[in-house]
């Protein structure tokens, strides 16, 4: 790891309130960070808060329902402290996300040209004609055939995987610190998906950039993490170098998830299941918000909170179980 | 043996534009030439990637939609010849899951309704015992009785998913179609779903037709796969051999781009460059050869044919003789590591496997 990490997120908490008085826990407690050059898997399931995370990152959370607190250091800024009108500056610049669906983050009513070049000319300035010629570079630079041509197309004459190439290049425009992928693969065909997981990587070998790759796809993280955070009903539940991820989980739910995907050299006749549902959220469970669905569940599960305590140098574990090894020896 | 389901050069054009005169001037060639058959108590998975055909094909089966040629016999009967009648009888006999179980479910009926109006239309059970043979139904798919007071907005995605099983199997069809059945749901609750499939294959003799873009899936649930590319079937095989070996260049483009749940996994990937052709225009001679990688001139002008290679698994390629070996296309996941092999082991087997013991 090195020494100053590009964002750092301490102790962050959101709560929502709603219309009906009632407040969701949505993210508690939450602790990362990413450092330069990095990728940081965030994976967890519907509902675990990772979308959250990363839109209190990127300052687009509703200011009125949605309660933080905690610190998001990204390049000496404190992102939670910082002005509106900073935040303009840094998002599409040297913060940008790309978002799950191409098909409705991409307005309908203008070219795609026109959408790459606003966002140059918003934070680069110089003249339309220079901001148009790097639009074509961007275009080209995530593989879109002809761009000079493509440049001046809508939305809707492209294809998914096109879209979701265009929506990359946006993202790109300004050469980002940081890149927020949020589901970036998961609308499209596993032939688009390795083009487009493929671009990832050359362009963090290429720019440096540090990204957090929101998934749930398990597989996506093993090709493209470094280190992979795995949230549970608003808390991450484990923290570890990707590798010692998948040969040895240190949290139950972990397990759970490892063992429900199908593997092409394992067949099993069953696959692992974890029973039960996800907690309430406006009331979490006073212990550890998995014990309910737990296996190994312990009486001191349930009693206090458990903390998130390093198993091994950089494996973060929370669970009082751990080394979960032990279990099965 | 014949087989419970035989497609025979199955077609479906769909009119994409008109002339001023309502004359059809554009078609998209859906489905183009499809044969296939699939015997009862087995899984044939459909796969590849969007406007292929592969939906197409399972409503095709059903005649949910007319083929513009060819047969489909189901227990040897020709469906296309089948009366309204007839074809009410036949949907007793198939089904269909749909990918969207939101959608899927009519919001206004308790799930006792939804799943009484299947026994009431083919009148399978009497008045008296419908409510029983519900109980029963829910009690297959792993739901309590009781639920059936509740209408489908109480219920999370995989327990909707179940009442969409449940549906489909109250009028006890032999055959049932899978469209993407678990694409829309979370990891732990596909698991859920695919065990309970499987499980009920097994108890009732069910043959699926399991229509997935995730191959990991596909290899974990199917008996056969057909690999479909531009409306056309490009490599059918038993799903082992398959993944042992694809013979097609879009197969093997296809299966070596799945993602692995392994860090640095082994990897010979093949990212194919260039657009899917348009099913409105597809290219002459073999549809994929505008992005395969050993395309030839003969390639350019005919269209190749299936042919299978004496122990059922057959290729429609011109060079399937001449292509490198594919022995190391897929990527491998190595399994499980020990300590996780452990682990999961643990974790299905519940807290008396774990040392310690639990509450």
């Amino acid at each position: 790891m090195s020494a100053s990490p590009l964002i750092e997120i301490r102790d962050l908490r959101i709560r929502f309130h709603g219309d009906d008085g009632r407040i969701t826990h949505a993210v508690d407690s939450v602790d990362l960070s990413v450092a330069n050059g990095a990728t940081l898997g965030l994976v967890g399931e519907s509902g675990c808060g990772k979308s959250v995370t990363s839109l209190a990152i990127m300052g687009l959370l509703p200011k009125q329902s949605a309660e933080i607190s905690g610190a998001i250091r990204f390049d000496g800024l404190d992102l939670l402290q910082t002005p509106d009108q900073t935040l303009r500056d840094l998002r599409g610049n040297r913060l940008a996300m790309i978002f799950q669906e191409p098909m409705t983050s991409l307005n309908p009513s203008f070219t795609i040209g026109d959408q790459i070049i606003e966002t140059i000319l918003r934070h680069r300035g110089g003249s339309r004609k220079s901001a148009r010629e790097r639009a074509v570079e961007l275009l080209r630079r995530v593989h879109i055939p002809s761009p000079e041509r493509r440049i001046d197309e809508y939305p809707h004459k492209l294809s998914g995987g096109m879209r979701q190439r265009v929506m990359i290049a946006m993202a790109l425009a300004c050469d980002p610190r940081l890149l927020i992928a949020d589901e970036p693969t998961t609308a499209l065909d596993v032939t688009l998906q390795a083009q487009i997981l493929e671009l990832m990587r050359e362009l963090k070998a290429a720019s440096g950039a540090a990204i957090i790759l929101i998934t749930h796809d398990l597989g996506v993280v093993a090709e493209v993490c470094d280190e992979v955070a795995v949230m549970y009903a608003g808390e991450i539940v484990e923290r570890a170098p990707v590798d010692e991820l998948f040969s040895a989980p240190q949290h139950p739910y972990t397990v759970g998830l490892l063992g429900s995907i199908p593997r092409l050299d394992h067949r099993a006749e069953q696959l692992a299941t974890i029973e039960g549902m996800v907690p309430n959220m406006a009331q979490p469970p006073a212990g550890c918000r998995f014990a309910a669905r737990c296996p190994f569940v312990l009486e001191a599960c349930t009693a206090a909170p458990p903390p998130l305590v390093e198993v091994s140098a950089g494996h973060l574990s929370r669970c009082i179980r751990a080394p979960l090894e032990r279990l099965v020896s | 043996m014949t087989a419970l389901l035989e497609v025979n050069g199955l077609v479906k054009h769909f009119v994409a534009e008109r002339s001023l005169f309502g004359r059809p001037v554009a078609h998209v060639k859906a489905v183009d030439g499809v044969s296939f058959s699939l015997e009862a108590g087995k899984t044939l998975a459909l796969v590849g990637e969007s406007g292929c055909g592969k939906s197409t094909v399972s409503r095709l089966v059903l005649r949910l939609i007319e083929p513009d040629a060819g047969t489909v016999r189901f227990a040897g009967r020709d469906l296309l010849a089948l009366d309204a009648g007839g074809l009410r009888k036949f949907r007793r006999e198939a089904q269909i899951i749909f990918q969207d179980p939101y959608a899927s479910l009519n919001p206004r009926m308790t799930v006792g309704q939804i799943l009484t109006e299947p026994l009431a239309l083919h009148d399978l059970v009497p008045p008296a015992q419908r409510r029983a043979r519900v109980a029963e139904i829910l009690r297959l798919v792993g739901l309590e009785p009781r639920l059936a007071r509740r209408y489908p907005h109480e219920f999370s995605g995989g327990q909707r998913q179940r009442i969409a099983i449940a549906r489909a199997l109250a009028v006890e069809p032999k055959l049932i179609i899978c469209d993407e059945p678990v694409s829309a749901l979370d990891v732990s609750i596909r698991s859920q779903i695919l065990n309970l499939l499987r499980e009920l294959q097994d108890r009732l003799g069910l043959a699926y037709i399991f229509v997935s873009h995730d191959l990991a899936v596909v290899k974990h649930i199917a008996d056969h796969v057909a690999v479909m590319n531009l409306g056309q079937i490009v490599e059918t095989a038993e799903a082992d051999a398959l993944f042992a070996a694809p013979g097609h260049p879009y197969s093997r483009a296809l299966l070596s781009a799945i993602p692995v749940p392994k860090p640095q996994a082994k990897r010979s990937r093949i990212v194919l460059q260039g657009e899917i052709p348009s099913a409105l225009n597809p290219p002459p001679g073999c549809r994929f050869h505008t992005r395969c990688p050993y395309v030839i001139d003969r390639c350019r002008s005919e269209m190749p044919q299936l042919v299978p290679d004496g122990i059922g698994h057959a290729t429609a390629c011109h060079r399937t003789s001449e292509l490198p070996s594919s022995a190391a296309i897929v990527p491998s996941d190595g399994g499980f590591s020990p300590v996780l092999e452990k682990l999961v082991a643990a974790f299905s087997s519940g807290p008396e496997a774990v040392r310690g013991g639990g509450v």
